[in-house]
């Protein structure tokens, strides 16, 4: 990846500012059907996370919390990333932006696919601010397998 | 005045470059760099005398015992301790304060007794004393801090009765360079009968520090954070104190008989140093103590205070900084929390981190203080005595990019 921009260009793209800045869906869902959280403890980042499910989609999604820009702004391309889409899908893009952000095989990942978390891919040379991205995305795996355990009891909605 | 140019020359790793912008180290409050003596001391050692300390009849040992020892009596004087016996090496400040609590505060509370704190400590002179605490029904008191970064004394004099058995507090804070009045603070607790801890991590480098002239029990710090390597702590204690206690690790060059069910314990200090001690590291700490005495910690002090009123007029020109803990030179030491409007400090940090300058972003051990600044973490620059004016220019022009990254963000939106 060379777009002539320096690495910290790179890493503080515009779009991540303007999603730090303006972040999407930020606040709590009044009735969730799952919601979960979870921090980082070393630089207190926190995120809070809340899904609406409906016909296996997530119908709503929101996130609150502090932090620092990566770890917010992460989280709000997360909730446009996974709104309304169905949990498989949910599952498939959360599995493609951890290969991105952590594995060695990030190549074979269609970042282009990914949309806005397309630039966030500037952070892996920023092995301290990985965490810091993947802190919303590890909620959400939790919340989900939260979901899941829900169902398996045969409670709630769908 | 420190020839600071000289002085430079004298640490290699300050020749180095960081994303091709030169080094500028302000994160000494974790820990110094290292002159060239300290770092030759280490290899001088392994290649010439390396050998077990207190055991060996051949040379070698003798050798490395003779150095070891040495090191333990120049500790002493740095500290103004009368016996070099007093002084017990072990692996940095957390386990010098383990230590007492283990070894003295243990055995000596009693369910009831107090144990007084302060709200400015590190976790390592806190979460010990939270042990002690719920191991012996103590209890744990804390002196709150004022708004302007120091201790509330009133407050102090107030919780200290004679329920008190110890009073624990840093010197100067890790977080908010606060300098606190321990000898004060010493002589009140000792009215009542209470024994002294003082963290001195972040004093004993930086300042002139006897302890004869603060008249604390206890004193511990760190080699690494005073120009020594790695590995090496010291906890000073008053010789009756130390005679008092029991061991707090078990083991050889501790005892003097040992039966199949008990043993006869070694006198001090070898009596709180179990098993094989970290011989390299201070026997390399004894050029970093000669270089600080060979400069003088007065002189030491005195450059870091210009620094620091330097430090301090430039980071007040910097829009939307706020800088935590007490706003005159005299009453602090070099190390600055500060927050920048409402940029994170991990943000702050990497981007000054590309032009070079090394600060820490965190709670700095301190969460509950920073609960108490009502902060989750804040950026923190500390500096030393190759530190020069130049470096606090260069670290408020990084500031000045991390405004021109995220303002531009703003602008946008």
């Amino acid at each position: 990846m060379n777009t002539g921009l320096s690495s910290l260009d790179e890493l503080y793209r515009e779009v991540i500012l303007d999603h730090y800045q303006s972040p999407r869906n930020r606040g709590r869902l009044a009735d969730p059907d799952v919601a979960n959280a979870g921090s980082n403890p070393l630089c207190g980042d926190e995120i809070e996370l809340s899904l609406r499910i409906r016909d296996g989609q997530v119908a709503d999604v929101a996130f609150d919390g502090r932090g620092c820009s990566i770890s917010q702004a992460s989280a709000s391309m997360m909730t446009e990333a996974i709104k309304g889409k169905p949990l498989e899908a949910v599952r498939a893009v959360l599995g493609e932006f951890k290969t991105l952000m952590t594995d060695k095989n990030a190549e074979a990942v269609d970042a282009a696919a990914l949309g806005d978390l397309e630039a966030l891919q500037g952070v892996r040379r920023y092995p301290v601010r990985v965490k810091c991205a993947l802190l919303p995305w590890n909620v959400l795996q939790e919340s989900l397998e939260l979901y899941r355990a829900g169902q398996a009891r045969g409670g709630q909605h769908e | 005045m420190l020839d600071v140019q000289r002085i430079r020359a004298d640490f290699p790793i300050l020749q180095r470059t960081v994303n091709g912008k030169p080094l500028v180290y302000l994160d000494n409050a974790a820990t110094s760099q290292k002159p060239r003596a300290v770092i030759e001391a280490l290899k001088d050692y392994y290649e010439r005398y390396n050998a077990n300390v207190h055991r060996g009849v051949h040379t070698l040992s003798q050798e490395a015992t003779d150095a070891f020892e040495t090191v333990r009596e120049q500790v002493a004087r740095f500290i103004g301790a009368r016996h070099s016996e007093e002084v017990v090496f072990v692996r940095n400040t957390t386990e010098a304060i383990n230590l007492v609590s283990y070894a003295w505060a243990r055995r000596v509370l009693q369910p009831g007794d107090e144990v007084i704190v302060t709200e400015i400590e590190h976790h390592s002179n806190l979460i010990p004393w939270q042990l002690a605490a719920r191991d012996t029904g103590a209890v744990l008191r804390l002196v709150p801090l004022r708004d302007d970064g120091t201790l509330d004394l009133d407050r102090y004099a107030a919780i200290l009765s004679d329920r008190t058995r110890l009073v624990a507090v840093s010197h100067m804070s890790n977080a908010l360079g606060t300098i606190n009045p321990v000898a004060d603070m010493a002589r009140l607790a000792h009215e009542q009968g209470a024994l002294v801890l003082v963290d001195g991590a972040q004093s004993v480098p930086h300042l002139p520090v006897d302890v004869q002239a603060l008249g604390c029990d206890f004193l511990a710090f760190s080699g690494h954070k005073m120009l020594g390597p790695t590995g090496v702590g010291v906890l000073w204690t008053r010789r009756e104190v130390l005679e008092s206690m029991d061991p707090f690790l078990g083991g050889g060059n501790m005892i003097l008989q040992v039966w199949w069910d008990r043993a006869e314990w070694q006198e001090i200090p070898f009596r709180f140093e179990a098993g094989t001690p970290d011989i390299a590291d201070v026997v390399a700490f004894g050029p970093a103590l000669e270089y600080l005495s060979a400069l003088g910690m007065d002189q030491v002090r005195a450059h870091e205070l210009e620094l620091t009123r330097y430090a301090l007029a430039r980071l007040r020109e910097v829009e939307g900084l706020v800088i935590y803990g007490p706003q005159d030179a005299e009453s602090r030491g070099g190390v600055f929390s500060f927050g920048l409007g409402d940029i994170h400090p991990h943000d702050i940090g990497t981007v000054l981190d590309a032009e070079g300058v090394a600060i820490r972003a965190g709670h700095h051990c301190c969460q509950p203080l920073m609960r108490r600044l009502g902060v989750p973490a804040t950026a923190r620059a500390s500096f030393y005595l190759y530190n020069t004016p130049e470096e606090v220019d260069a670290l408020v022009a990084a500031l000045g990019k991390v405004q021109q990254i995220f303002g531009r963000a703003r602008a946008t939106v």
